[in-house]
């Protein structure tokens, strides 16, 4: 696994997950600066919008304006949430950065605390990493037994509390609202925004929530500054990322590296194309973003704005690799076994549409297909995208209309011989 | 305000409301399904999807508020498009299974369908199906597979009812709504899921496959039932009610109905209805025509006040008759020179007569109690009582208000209870006078000597810690106080809280026409009988007027006594019912919705009425058969030719709000004991069990509340008297007993024993109230 930046460096140190360990590193060193010094908290906000780093989860939303939404001075309970629900197939960084360097997120998160002013947190853990859940539970032991978390950390008179809390599995308490449903002990369902959760959010009070990698980014940048950070990467788009390379490669893994490096760079490092195959097409940002050609790939820089411009979205950093041997039908009746599966069924277009999807590209990979179901599903994914009260909708949406723009002769092929084109 | 524009209509609307409401405002139809407008917003159907200017995806109107100088757009191409793309969505997993549908020609996505779907569908796959699930005798799910999980059902539960009973389980095309591990759905407003299901996914069992919606009659009426008096369509074919929804009436039952309102109406199809006049003869039941049964009345009545005396009459009726029903009562009544008439039959402490200041009521309009911050609840079951008013209460508790109850029972409201004094009845007196001193303490007011002596227990001292610190207090009267042994006691306390803390005080009335009752003057003046009076000391002859005596009456033993020692009873009634054991003539008299008539409801509303259909057999409306006695007894003023002049002449000269009034003057205050610590009895008459329609309402009796009356005590009473909860137990009153399952609650005070009124398992037993015994019965398990 490679380690160009801060946030993986961990795993090379023995027992990297360690406190000592960390602040070998100069782990906590961001915390005690905004206490010894006593930083105002809208200084860090500042720090972080000059960052440009955007949030790691997906959307890509800046993470300053984000935190500057907080109402600092309303009274009464604010919660800071992050969320470790990693669930999109294709990713799987968050548990890396959980298993290798916990504190550096609980850092990042009592500093989001001091920022905007909440006492309490919540780190929402995916339902099938439990030894990760575990590790950071210890390490949030560590954290309370070295006063660095909970009341007055390091004699200041900042407190704050934070929980880790096991989800159970579903995709859907991915999605920020339903995660705070979650939390609250309720059933996974999305809420309908507005209200956001900056204003009305877990139990209903002001709430941000943020990626496991979004918090682990912000140590280094109060350490280094915002500045810095921007500069590892490129304008607007600060930092480094990482990158969940699977599929047809030879080294499969996390990647750290900065963002706008190119995407024929980050295959090299995850070995290339297995066996020498050809590369056919990737998926960039996750199993929802739309796939993109190998050529154009080859030809894009992994950042936010040159994958959009490209096409498709960088979306949680999980880019799966695809060769010439991959039927782009079997392909896509996973990817939309998966939405179906996974929609919650509280809105109409989502529970309804998603099984329609999934129905249609099965009966073509069947052999069952008729011509006209292409446009159909192209239509009923116009029905989908937009209207629905999260973006699971879209998620099913997207790799159905990816995969049919850029390979529709293969579909058509299946239709008409009843087989895969490859 | 926001100035905002939808389809080129200008709207002014608060800020904080939303798309669909403005819409509303301007009379623009916006078409939905999982918005209710007394329910939360869920946005989960997606119907209401409009165009928005300078919104880059289409917005549910149910969930976007309104902006000023917003431009909506509810028919444009992309709205028009959205909205007809979630109709494809909602119909390809219906069974569209219209024509067998008991929903059709009412449903709401049948009538959406026509203008947004389309003629043929476009989905070929397999549709999903739901196993059907049982979940009691008033709701049906057998189509579950019609949901189109708009969870207005699940929202309603949660909302309104108090307990969510229906919940989506599973998750995407999975979700169902289902209830709880195969729990029915039990709660006394269930049927309103029904009203509110927008598919036929959750229909009426009672009314199942029994009509088409469009070859029904709508016709208004007033439910007969508790004092809500709630609005109700009784619907109608072929001359026969087969159905009651609600009528919309926001200061009364809102869109709401009880289950009572809603699934009574079975019982006036009983086949126990009384469809001929009938007369005793030699100790056989003969049919008769009315003419021949009218005579034997009218003579034998007269015979009695021309021998004995009229003083020898007495006139009983129900608190549910209509208000002309019981003016023409005791004008009869009291025409042959008897004074002795009443209508409050299950009261047995009289002792205000004479002192009350008008006619006893809420005390504020039914609508106030939503807005109330502190409610003393007394003697009431409130939940199985008044259900509509239960939910107003929760209303109130859900936006902040405290409510406190002083009751010898601790059932669940379904809403927080801040403080509770669960006392044996002979000891609430007590308990009210506790709470009197302390808030007289924290308010420095002085009060009577006989307060003054009460011990201030922690309870108390809680409840009127919360009072004092009200703005909006209302002090309430349930059924359970009014029936109680020292209901004047009870009155005059509760009257003094509320007026320490500048609040309202009021009953919650027993029954529909509770109020009316008094307005029509169907209660003795000074030298008549009251109802227990009259029943103590038995007389000759009785008029009934929709009474069951074992089952209406405070004491059904001493009531059966009465009537079988009498000469004459002549019973007008719906129902052929025990009456035939005792009675000498019965005159088969139309339920509510076979008569026009009145009913003055706990806020002291005046609602009349019109039959919904004609009455069945050879019944007749109560008014007209008390006009005819009337002539027959050879009385004058007898001459109406409608109900309606009835009613006029009782209300003229009436100006009812002025007698509407709570105040008791002269009633003296005892030193109320803290309790004897002998066994007594805490009665309920259950919701199903509170009247003649409901008790002959099949679907309704086969409910969890219908259950067989059991002796409920506490678990340490119970092992006191060595008995095992699910034992049989007798339970003895005077004369009488009654074998009952023995069931533990450990929510009722130590020292009482409950045990259902109302209903023919119990009418065996004595008074409502007092002493009773409990033995076991060896090896009586039952």
């Amino acid at each position: 696994m490679g380690a160009l930046g801060f946030i993986l460096n961990a795993e090379e140190g023995e027992r990297s997950w360690r406190l000592a360990e960390y602040v070998k590193r100069g782990g906590y060193s961001a915390l005690k600066k905004i206490i010894d010094e006593n930083i105002p908290p809208e200084n860090i906000v500042a720090e972080l919008k000059k960052s440009s780093l955007r949030g790691r989860g997906g959307a890509g939303f800046p993470t300053g304006l984000k935190w500057s939404f907080m109402p600092r001075q309303f009274p009464g309970a604010k919660y800071v949430v992050c969320n470790s629900d990693e669930g999109e197939p294709g990713t799987f960084k968050d548990r890396d950065i959980l298993r290798w360097n916990p504190h550096m997120v609980i850092e990042g998160m009592i500093i989001a605390g001091y920022a905007m002013g909440c006492a309490r947190g919540y780190n929402y853990i995916h339902g099938e990493i439990w030894e990760i859940y575990k590790r950071f539970e210890e390490a949030l032991e560590e954290a309370r037994a070295a006063k660095l978390l909970g009341p007055n950390i390091l004699g200041s008179d900042f407190s704050f509390e934070l929980q880790a809390h096991h989800g159970y599995g579903a995709y859907i308490c991915g999605e920020e609202t339903a995660l705070l449903e979650s939390i609250e002990g309720k059933k996974g369902q999305p809420r309908f925004k507005p209200p956001f959760p900056a204003s009305f959010g877990l139990y209903g009070k002001p709430t941000t929530i943020n990626n496991t990698e979004t918090f682990a980014s912000i140590p280094y940048i109060i350490r280094e500054g915002g500045q810095k950070f921007l500069e590892l990467g490129r304008p607007n788009n600060g930092g480094t990322k990482l990158f969940s390379v699977s599929g047809h490669v030879n080294n499969p893994g996390n990647f750290e590296v900065p963002l706008g490096t190119p995407f024929k760079k980050l295959l090299e490092m995850a070995g290339g194309v297995r066996n020498g195959h050809k590369l056919k097409a990737v998926i960039p940002g996750g199993s929802s973003m739309p796939v993109l050609p190998g050529e154009i790939m080859m030809e894009t820089d992994m950042d936010y704005d040159s994958i959009q411009k490209a096409g498709s979205y960088l979306g949680s950093g999980a880019v799966i690799v695809m060769d010439e041997t991959t039927c782009m039908v079997r392909a896509l009746e996973r990817l939309s076994y998966f939405y179906f599966e996974e929609s919650c069924g509280q809105c109409t277009p989502c529970r309804e549409g998603t099984g329609w999807l999934y129905r249609v590209v099965h009966r073509i990979e069947k052999g069952e297909g008729r011509q006209e179901d292409l446009d159909l599903l192209l239509s009923v994914c116009e029905n989908i995208a937009g209207r629905t009260i999260c973006a699971l909708g879209d998620a099913a949406a997207w790799p159905v209309q990816g995969m049919l723009k850029h390979y529709r002769s293969e579909f058509e092929y299946h239709i008409e011989h009843k087989r895969c084109l490859v | 305000m926001a100035k905002i524009e939808i389809d080129g209509k200008q709207v002014e609307i608060e800020n904080g409301r939303t798309v669909i409401e403005a819409a509303h405002l301007a009379g623009i139809y916006i078409p939905h399904f999982c918005y209710h407008k007394k329910l939360s917003i869920a946005a989960n159907c997606r119907m209401c999807l409009v165009q928005v200017e300078k919104a880059p995806k289409p917005l549910p109107a149910c969930a976007t508020p309104v902006t000023d100088g917003m431009k909506v757009f509810t028919a444009s191409e992309q709205a028009v498009k959205a909205q007809k793309g979630v109709m494809e969505f909602l119909l390809i997993n219906h069974p569209l299974d219209c024509p067998v549908c008991d929903k059709g020609g009412e449903c709401e996505l049948q009538d959406l369908a026509v203008g947004y779907g389309s003629s043929a569908s476009r989905y070929q796959e397999e549709k999903r199906m739901v196993v059907p699930k049982e979940v009691g005798p008033l709701i049906s799910t057998k189509e579950m597979s019609r949901c189109i999980n708009c969870t207005r059902c699940v929202r309603f539960g949660q909302e309104i009812g108090g307990i969510m009973e229906l919940g989506q389980a599973f998750r995407g095309e999975h979700a169902e709504i289902m209830s709880f591990v195969s729990n029915s759905v039990d709660s006394e407003l269930s049927g309103n899921m029904i009203d509110l299901c927008p598919v036929g996914a959750l229909t009426s069992k009672p009314f199942r496959f029994t009509a088409r919606a469009w070859e029904l009659s709508h016709r208004r009426s007033v439910s007969p039932h508790d004092s809500l008096g709630s609005n109700l369509t009784v619907q109608v074919k072929n001359n026969r009610v087969m159905r009651v929804l609600p009528a919309e009436n926001e200061e009364i039952n809102e869109c709401w109905l009880s289950d009572k309102d809603r699934f009574s109406y079975e019982g006036l199809n009983s086949g126990e209805r009384l469809t001929k006049p009938m007369i005793k003869q030699n100790g056989a039941w003969q049919e008769v025509e009315w003419q021949a049964a009218l005579e034997y009345a009218a003579k034998g009545l007269r015979q009695i006040a021309d021998g004995a005396g009229a003083e020898h009459i007495g006139a009983l009726a129900t608190p549910h008759s209509t208000l002309e029903e019981l003016y023409l009562l005791q004008k009869l009544v009291r025409s042959v020179g008897s004074d002795n008439v009443d209508f409050r039959l299950r009261q047995s402490d009289f002792s205000a007569d004479g002192k009350q200041a008008g006619a006893p009521w809420l005390g504020m309009p039914i609508a106030e109690i939503n807005t109330r911050d502190r409610i003393l609840l007394v003697g009431s079951f409130l939940r199985k009582d008044h259900p509509l008013l239960a939910h107003r209460a929760r209303d109130a508790v859900k936006k902040g208000a405290q409510a406190s109850i002083v009751h010898s029972a601790d059932d669940d409201l379904l809403m927080n209870v801040a403080n509770k004094a669960i006392v044996a009845p002979d000891a609430m007196a007590n308990v009210l006078a506790q709470i009197l001193k302390a808030l007289a303490a924290e308010k420095q007011a002085v009060v009577e000597a006989s307060v003054q002596s009460a011990e201030v227990g922690s309870a108390a001292a809680a409840i009127a810690k919360s009072l004092a610190s009200g703005e909006r207090v209302a002090v309430l009267l349930g059924n359970f106080a009014q029936q109680h042994p020292q209901a004047a006691q009870l009155q005059v306390l509760g009257q003094q809280i509320a007026a320490l803390c500048g609040g309202k005080f009021g009953f919650l009335g027993e029954a529909a026409n509770s109020v009316g009752g008094h307005l029509a003057k169907a209660l003795p003046r000074a030298n008549g009988m009251n109802a227990a009076a009259m029943l103590a000391a038995p007389r000759k002859a009785y008029i009934l007027l929709n009474v069951e005596a074992e089952l209406d009456t405070h004491n059904p033993q001493q009531a059966l006594v009465a009537m079988k020692a009498a000469d004459l009873v002549v019973a007008l009634s719906a129902y052929k019912h025990q009456a035939t054991d005792y009675a000498d003539v019965l005159l088969p008299i139309a339920p509510f919705s076979e008569t026009s008539g009145t009913f003055v409801n706990t806020e002291g509303r005046v609602q009349s009425f019109k039959g919904a259909i004609k009455p069945l057999g050879e019944a007749r409306p109560g008014w007209k058969v008390l006009r005819v006695l009337g002539n027959l007894l050879n009385e004058t003023g007898f001459e109406y030719d409608t109900s309606e002049a009835v009613r006029d002449e009782a209300l003229s000269g009436v100006d009812v709000a002025a007698q509407l009034n709570n105040a008791v003057q002269g009633v003296a205050l005892e030193t109320a004991g803290a309790g004897s610590g002998s066994l007594q009895r805490v009665s309920d008459v259950p919701i199903y069990s509170a009247d003649a329609i409901v008790r002959r309402a099949a679907s309704l009796q086969n409910t969890r509340d219908a259950e067989a009356p059991c002796a409920l005590m506490h678990g340490a009473e119970l092992s006191r008297l060595g008995v095992h909860a699910g034992e049989q137990v007798k339970v003895s009153q005077g004369e009488g007993s009654a074998i009952l399952v023995a069931a533990a609650d450990d929510r009722l005070p130590q020292g009482v024993v409950r045990v259902a009124a109302g209903h023919a398992a119990t009418a065996g037993l004595g008074a409502m109230f007092g002493a009773v015994t409990v033995e076991p019965i060896t090896g009586g398990r039952a």
